[in-house]
């Protein structure tokens, strides 16, 4: 570095307020700093969430009764499309990828930002006009064609509301592939120079995957998307069967992506779940190389398994084999991460943090939804239990007991990083045990619902479904009372939690070496690897030990 | 994990122009124009996903339609449009003359050859606009007509986008000085248009040899 230089004083290193900091009227702003643009991204993701969920709690009190007499069935179709909407695109992805994804990622790689850090803000940007297409859509009677938006269905509902909702979809695409071109140039290009790939955290590989599968997957929805906006506003007939188009080419085009959508918001999970289980386990992670390259194997056969979506749309035989096969393969990668895990915590000084007690939660649930999906990954399976409430029970362990457990474990694991405060952790685990239990009385009943042949989607049903559907509706209350802890712990903690340091749980990634809250260019002196990620109990470092801060590091 | 490869930066003193310098100052041994380019590359390739899905749409959809040409409809013209495709692919050797002239920081020669460029390129965009007119099949004339203008139209689009980058690039070379150091804007604008040209190869071998 050529520029003047001062001599370092320790003690400003240690006092955060000497140092310029962002003040609340920042994180409404088109600012670069890649840890306001990730808390840009969980506060809205958030926000979203809690809208999506008060979705679902009007959905479920319509589903207490076989009858369709709480709200109008054309609102119940608005509101089923827009709740499987805004859950993935903005809250799984958004929080995940983009909240977890911008903060982490230059403080684990030992960076001063990301590579392209106004880029990074036109992806955030683009955000909240896909939010409100989406929410003013409901002026407009709401898409009703599920968030699948299978045509002839999207093209003959609700014409100008499907074509917000398409517009919506594309505004959030592009800020994916932004964002993941980003991530990608970050990982690669702007590690700490002591940092080889195989000493980044686990969450770090997990975001190359997440990366590369977004940016090979998402131009492919925008593709359909841009035909379906074609055929329902200009004429076309791409997916008009009575004007020469073709319906399959719409599904292919979709699950295209939306396969691999499901592994974008499962694979920052699995980074997350390998961060927060080594430091409250104290182990080193079980099988580094494995989970890290297995993240890779998901991100490849990921692309190669989404004819599962579409047994039942006249798939020929051969094409269904076909898919079964690849479906199943990814379920080894997969399982191999479960394992990974597990053999972490054996024999590791568990401490039940609210973190863990999410991560573990999450270890036993998603390997439900897990085996569930093995089960619909089967055509001779599937064709008979698709589109009932077998499914929407699967994808709900997978997304809800999976990819939002992840997210709670996270915001347990780095608040104390995000705010300097850590959050409370009586709260936290009453919020863990309304939402365990919400969880799997909303969703465990679902199954039996789909083997009994309750299909999806409707919201007028069978007598004989009420029980079931009544606990399901119960689950569903509980579920969103069990926020209510967390909002509070969230607003209470951040301003009057125990102050946390820099490193709370004794963590060795370098996110943990700067101040809490980091500075504004994350640290005074960029941090030296001298160890790996996880080495726990290992080269001296005691398992309970602190982690080596950059005043140990030789000077020069 | 070598304390040896202890990074530049990292030495136990603080830089006070990092801390000046908000919120964009970087360390200066990340090579901004090497990341730049790496993630235009990378921008790039997920650009030609969405081509390549018109590509497979346009091919299932050919192999199976019962009546592929609208009514009345015979077939398209090749002849001009071949010109067309010579001018275009042609415009890609022209720009690489512009950028070798450039790394031998002959302005002139890099400002004659990039023009050169842009006029074969706004050639190809007027020949495309004049076959448009001429042709007796519309936007809604089935998944014909559709994915004719779409696949035509979306490139075209892309060629417009290459043109008014050239533009810029050549506006910026009469900044003095500014090219002096290599230019990752004329080296990505160049690339773009590479890209172009070969989406347009394809396209051309797609729509019109297979017809």
């Amino acid at each position: 570095m050529a520029q003047a230089q001062l001599p370092m004083n320790p003690e400003t290193v240690d006092n955060p307020s000497e140092h310029k900091a962002w003040k609340w009227y920042d994180y409404f702003t088109f600012n670069v700093d890649h840890k306001v643009i990730g808390i840009q991204y969980l506060v809205l993701s958030f926000v979203f969430y809690l809208i999506g969920g008060l979705m679902a709690v009007v959905m479920r009190s319509e589903l207490s009764t076989p009858d369709p007499d709480v709200i109008d069935p054309t609102l119940y179709n608005a509101l089923l499309t827009n709740h499987g909407t805004i859950m993935i695109f903005l809250w799984i992805v958004p929080a995940a990828i983009g909240g977890f994804g911008n903060y982490l990622i230059p403080l684990m790689i030992g960076a001063r930002d990301m590579a392209f850090p106004k880029l990074n803000a036109l992806a955030f940007w683009l955000n909240p006009p896909a939010g409100l297409l989406i929410l003013g859509s409901f002026f407009f009677g709401g898409a009703q064609a599920g968030w699948t938006a299978y045509p002839p269905l999207s093209e003959i509902t609700a014409n100008t509301a499907q074509s917000m909702w398409i517009l919506a979809i594309v505004l959030v695409g592009t800020s994916s592939i932004l964002g993941s071109v980003n991530f990608l140039v970050t990982l690669i290009k702007m590690r700490v120079p002591s940092m080889k790939l195989v000493d980044m955290p686990l969450f770090c590989w997990s975001m190359v995957a997440t990366s590369v599968l977004a940016l090979a997957s998402t131009p492919v929805l925008a593709a359909g998307l841009v035909l379906l906006l074609f055929d329902i506003n200009f004429g076309t007939a791409f997916f008009k069967p009575d004007e020469g188009g073709n319906l399959i080419i719409y599904q292919h085009l979709f699950w295209f992506y939306s396969h691999p959508a499901v592994y974008l918001m499962i694979l920052p999970i699995f980074g997350i779940m390998s961060e927060v289980v080594p430091v409250h386990a104290r182990k080193p992670i079980f099988g580094y190389k494995a989970i890290a390259y297995s993240s890779l194997a998901i991100c490849i056969v990921g692309l190669f398994v989404w004819v599962h979506h579409m047994f039942t749309s006249g798939t020929p035989p051969w094409m269904r084999l076909f898919f079964t096969v690849s479906t199943l393969i990814v379920a080894v990668p997969t399982g191999v991460k479960i394992f990974s895990w597990v053999a972490t915590l054996w024999g590791g000084k568990i401490r039940f943090t609210s973190a863990m007690l999410f991560a573990v939660g999450l270890l036993s649930m998603f390997v439900f939804g897990g085996i569930s999906g093995v089960t619909l990954g089967t055509a001779a399976f599937d064709v008979h239990v698709h589109d009932t409430y077998y499914v929407v029970a699967h994808f709900h362990y997978v997304l809800f007991g999976g990819s939002v457990f992840g997210i709670y474990a996270a915001f347990y694991h780095w608040f104390p990083k995000m705010t300097g405060r850590m959050m409370n952790e009586g709260l936290g685990k009453l919020h863990f045990i309304l939402t365990f239990i919400g969880t799997n009385l909303t969703f465990l009943p679902m199954h039996e619902l789909g083997l009994q042949g309750m299909p999806r989607r409707v919201a007028m049903y069978d007598p004989a479904f009420t029980f079931i559907n009544q606990i399901c509706t119960v689950g569903a209350y509980l579920l969103a009372i069990s926020v209510v802890p967390f909002i509070i712990n969230l607003l209470w903690s951040w301003k009057r939690g125990d102050v946390a340091g820099d490193n709370p749980w004794n963590a060795l990634t370098l996110e943990w070496t700067t101040n809490s809250p980091p500075i504004i260019e994350n640290w005074e002196v960029l941090p030296v690897l001298r160890h790996g990620p996880y080495e726990y109990g290992m080269n001296g470092q005691s398992s309970e030990g602190a982690i080596e801060t950059p005043e140990d590091a030789p000077v020069a | 994990m070598n304390p040896a490869e202890v990074n530049a930066s990292s030495d136990a003193q603080i830089s006070s122009e990092v801390m000046s310098d908000l919120p964009m100052a970087a360390d200066h041994h990340h090579d901004e124009a090497g990341n730049s380019m790496f993630g235009f590359i990378v921008f790039l390739l997920s650009e030609s996903v969405i081509f390549l899905s018109f590509f497979a749409g346009y091919i299932v959809y050919k192999t199976t339609a019962l009546d592929w040409l609208p009514s009345g409809v015979t077939g398209l013209e090749i002849r001009e449009p071949a010109i067309n495709t010579v001018v275009l692919v042609s415009s890609s050797f022209v720009i690489y003359f512009a950028e070798r002239f450039l790394h031998a920081k002959n302005l002139w020669g890099f400002r004659f050859f990039w023009l050169l460029t842009m006029a074969m390129g706004s050639y190809f965009l007027y020949g495309q606009a004049v076959e448009w007119r001429s042709l007796e099949f519309g936007f809604t004339d089935g998944v014909f007509g559709g994915s004719f203008y779409l696949l035509t139209g979306f490139h075209g689009l892309h060629v417009l986008t290459g043109i008014l980058l050239q533009t810029l690039m050549l506006g910026r070379s009469f900044i003095p000085g500014n090219y002096d150091g290599g230019e990752f804007g004329v080296a990505a604008t160049s690339l773009f248009w590479h890209f172009v040209d070969v989406i347009w190869i394809i396209l051309f071998v797609l729509i019109y040899v297979w017809q």
